[in-house]
């Protein structure tokens, strides 16, 4: 089994989000990069797969240069090589064009990605790729098993979820669930020394023009100051609700 | 050309979302000085609902094969029948997931999480959720055709009455690639995504033990519950309410949060609800600057009092 796993680099979640001065782009000044943290649950499944299964894990990543140091964390965590498609991520069609390039002549039985990257939240180049393959689409999977030609797949829906059966190859985007968060692997000595001498391959972008552009960027506003109110006296709190944010 | 919405269904019920949908795309459709046509699959609720938020048409889609969901087959019928600039989506989890596919199939321009009506027609321009909560962007689209995606509880539901009409579309869509095995899903229990009031609570709880008076808040607010990711990952509460930057991102108009710290991922989550509450033992949790209303002490004594004096509102 071969299995395909598109992890994005994104600011790390204690990151301040920050803005150029004319507001026209995310400010990278200080940024620290990680995987993107829901990917991360689709990397751990694939690895666990290559253990009870003996599937070979191929991460991918469509970024320059400076995503190479998460590549290697992936290969750290367990994948046996990577691939970087050699082009700054624009937009999700893009990015999902450049995903389907590398996949459609390397006949992976899955492509697992995750819901969604936590920087632009898009949620799109998965369904994307899918589409462009002609496979079909798990999202928010919860849970994931593989029995040869077919995986069983749990996805969340809201208020309960899912249990189906879909047929290889096909494309699955998954969530915390997807393994448990005790489950994902930190990087070993060991681990991170063999990383360093997996194949990774580069490749050059087929390019294709985008379809969304970001014309500028905002801050989230500031609240207001909060208003104390003291534990001994909550009826204030619920005629502040009441009456004044109107509430409840 | 028409202004068209997909109004999604659980069980043929429609959801807030689709009312959310169409209210949004009512408010396209004025700006454009065009009409508004919801597509739905299987309904079995009244077109009268989407007219009351101002659809003009309602396609509705008669498919056996439909009965379950697929992003795949669920997109190639919406394929079928949407024949305008402008596509709008909830982004709810089905419909975010048909959304992307349908943008490939179309060749149309895809984005997602938008908070307002677009600021621009043609180009379509409109901003949109990005970081996790911790800002927000204009995204301009490239192509004459747009599909977007509403955020949740972020533009809201809005009744503007049109004198509808129906059509029903009989379809045969054929779905070989997934089949559902089962299907659990717990009615009358409020969705998380959907819900006007959130009782939100953290590790302060000290245990799984003490969720009684959390969801003895939540009833009588008619809230749904939620809680931070520590206390989804030790397992006293399911993955399904964790809220944050990981988890779910959240809009309501009430979000009450106890004993939780107030940690960046969490706050990136749900610093969109219109007015929050924090309720924590520690006067120096960060939570309280992010808060409109905020009271210390302890969680054990002030929210079963809280619940009471609610109570004794409502009557
Ligand atoms: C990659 C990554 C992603 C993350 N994503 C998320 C995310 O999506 N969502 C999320 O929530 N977190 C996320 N986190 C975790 C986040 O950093 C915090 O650790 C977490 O939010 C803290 O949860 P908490 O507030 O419940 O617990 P704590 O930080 O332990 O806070 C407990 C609070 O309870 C208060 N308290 C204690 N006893 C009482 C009492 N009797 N009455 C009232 N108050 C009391 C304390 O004063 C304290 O403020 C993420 C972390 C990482 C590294
Ligand atoms: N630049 C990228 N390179 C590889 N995979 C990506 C990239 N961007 C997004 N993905 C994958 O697509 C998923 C959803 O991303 P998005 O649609 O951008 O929210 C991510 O969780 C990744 O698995």
């Amino acid at each position: 089994m071969k299995i395909l796993v598109c992890i994005s680099s994104v600011p790390d979640t204690t990151s301040k989000i920050n803005f150029t001065a004319d507001k026209s782009a995310f400010n990278k000044t200080g940024i620290q990069w990680v995987i993107n943290p829901l990917d991360e649950f689709a990397l751990t499944k694939a690895v666990k797969l290559q253990e009870s299964q003996g599937a070979s894990v191929t991460v991918l990543n469509v970024g320059d240069a400076t995503t190479e140091p998460v590549i290697r964390k992936a290969l750290a965590i367990g994948a046996n090589e990577a691939v970087r498609v050699n082009t700054e991520a624009k937009d999700s069609f893009t990015v999902a064009k450049e995903i389907a390039n590398v996949a459609k002549d390397g006949g992976y039985d899955m492509i697992l990605c995750g819901k969604e990257s936590i920087d632009y939240n898009g949620g799109a180049v998965p369904g994307m790729v899918a589409q462009l393959l002609g496979q079909p689409f798990v999202n928010a999977c919860v849970g994931l098993e593989v029995n040869g030609s077919e995986a069983t797949a749990v996805r969340e829906i809201e208020g309960g979820k899912e249990t189906i059966s879909v047929k290889l190859p096909a494309v699955i985007a998954g969530q915390k669930g997807m393994v448990d968060e005790k489950d994902l692997i930190i990087p070993n000595m060991r681990g991170i020394m063999s990383a360093r001498t997996k194949p990774l391959r580069l490749q050059e972008p087929v390019s294709a023009a985008v379809k969304v552009e970001g014309v500028s960027y905002d801050s989230v506003p500031q609240r207001a100051a909060v208003k104390m109110v003291s534990a001994d006296n909550l009826d204030e709190l619920v005629r502040l609700l009441h009456e004044e944010a109107k509430v409840i | 050309m028409a202004i068209f919405v997909y109004a999604e269904n659980i069980n043929g019920v429609y959801k807030k979302a689709a009312f959310e949908a169409v209210s949004y795309a009512k408010a396209v459709a004025e700006k454009a000085g065009d009409t508004v046509t919801a597509i739905s699959v299987n309904p079995t609720d009244s077109s009268d609902l989407l007219y009351k938020y101002g659809a003009d048409k309602v396609i509705n889609i008669k498919d056996e094969g439909l009965k379950n969901f697929s992003a795949k087959a669920f997109a190639q019928a919406v394929n079928e029948v949407a024949d305008g600039n402008i596509l709008v989506f909830p982004h709810t989890t089905d419909a975010s997931s048909i959304a992307p596919m349908l943008a490939i199939m179309m060749d149309y321009s895809l984005i997602t999480n938008v908070v307002e009506v677009p600021e621009n027609l043609s180009p379509v321009q409109v901003k949109r959720k990005a970081f996790s909560g911790k800002g927000f962007m204009h995204a301009k689209a490239d192509s004459q055709g747009v599909i977007l995606t509403v955020s949740q509880n972020s533009f809201g539901t809005k009744e503007n009455a049109a004198s509808g009409s129906e059509e029903v579309k009989e379809l045969s869509i054929a779905n070989e690639d997934t089949k559902v095995i089962s299907h659990e899903q717990s009615s009358g229990k409020l969705d998380l995504k959907e819900a006007e009031i959130v009782v939100s609570a953290g590790r302060g709880m000290k245990g799984p033990e003490n969720w009684g008076m959390i969801e003895d808040l939540a009833g009588v607010l008619g809230a749904a519950t939620a809680c931070s990711k520590p206390v989804s990952d030790i397992g006293w509460r399911p993955h399904t309410e964790h809220v944050g930057q990981t988890g779910k991102a959240i809009s309501p108009n009430l979000y009450l949060a106890v004993g939780i710290s107030g940690a960046i991922q969490h706050l990136a989550g749900v610093n969109s609800s219109k007015t929050i509450v924090v309720i924590n033992s520690d006067p120096e949790a960060p939570f309280f600057k992010s808060a409109d209303y905020g009271v210390v002490g302890d969680a054990f004594k002030i929210v079963p009092e809280l619940t009471e004096k609610i109570k004794a509102l409502k009557g």
